[in-house]
């Protein structure tokens, strides 16, 4: 079972996404996306050796909807901050301790934290325990790393690991 | 009147598209530079690609959905090749306003050539028979 279907969340999405590619409804295209969704994790089981479990799929429904929220909300801060007067901006580093463990979890946390406002993750510590953001103005970093925590950080260690 | 509201949204798109590309000149060091094309043009291509699947879904043949694939890769994409870019200019320690305010950046920038050095010496040694782990330097650094 696991052999021949090593990852099965990814059949329906490599499904879907094969449907969206082609624009189309048709049964032929639907069978041939089942079939693709079925060889292609079978083909590259080596490059996703442990296996993806979603625990909580509802707190995964909204942390969809917030990032998609702090997307829309980044886009105007960016916005505004590029046409004010880039002289006073004050952009810092920080570090980010980083509670999850799960490649999947960290990569969704990096992503997320590039796409939502004035922050750009930047660097993966080795031990990874640490992951270096970039803000574009902020001047007070410690309420910056509470809030990713609390916000994005909890919702994900509660969808793919077990707390 | 949908025509209307289709123009508005490419109009948007076309504006946000512009302010990000714009935060390339107006912006002083790389990272800052960064946050441009990262943010402001995924609202921008994200309102262009809305607009073309409602107006090719209401005034092709089929309904059109494909757009939201773009979508979905370029969220995936953009933050990935940032972070590759970033992360190759800390490792060059490319000159950041960040610096002037923080100190940490000047703690990562010591830690990251220094990181690199003891991998260097790590092959060296290697190379010259001796079987150190790189494991075992990872672990006295941190």
């Amino acid at each position: 079972m696991t052999r021949l279907l090593p990852h099965p969340l990814l059949t329906p999405i490599l499904a879907v996404i094969w449907l969206l590619l082609n624009n189309s409804i048709n049964p032929g295209q639907i069978v041939l996306g089942l079939i693709f969704g079925w060889i292609i994790p079978v083909l590259t089981i080596q490059f996703w050796p442990e296996a993806v479990s979603i625990r909580k799929p509802f707190v995964l429904i909204r942390y969809t909807a917030i990032l998609l929220f702090d997307i829309i909300m980044a886009n105007f801060t960016v916005a505004r901050l590029i046409l004010g007067n880039p002289d006073k901006l004050q952009p810092v580093f920080i570090q980010l301790p980083l509670d999850l463990t799960s490649d999947l979890a960290i990569s969704l946390l990096a992503n997320s934290i590039t796409l939502t406002p004035g922050t750009l993750s930047a660097q993966l510590s080795e031990d990874r325990r640490y992951l270096l953001v970039h803000a574009l103005n902020e001047t007070n970093p410690e309420t910056l790393a509470a809030t990713i925590k609390q916000r994005y950080e909890r919702p994900l260690k509660e969808i793919f690991e077990s707390c | 009147m949908l025509e209307y509201f289709l123009s508005l949204l490419i109009l948007i798109g076309a504006a946000f598209t512009f302010i990000g590309s714009l935060g390339l000149v107006r912006l002083k060091d790389l990272y800052t530079r960064l946050h441009g094309p990262t943010k402001a043009t995924t609202l921008g291509v994200g309102s262009l690609l809305i607009a073309s699947a409602c107006y090719f879904s209401i005034y092709g043949e089929n309904i059109s959905l494909h757009e939201l694939l773009i979508t979905l890769f370029l969220f995936i994409t953009a933050p990935v090749s940032a972070h590759l870019i970033a992360k190759a200019a800390l490792h060059l320690n490319l000159p950041s306003l960040a610096k002037l305010q923080e100190t940490e950046m000047n703690d990562e920038a010591e830690i990251d050539p220094a990181g690199a050095i003891e991998k260097n010496q790590d092959t060296d040694t290697r190379n010259a028979g001796q079987k150190t782990k790189p494991t075992d330097s990872l672990s006295d650094r941190t």
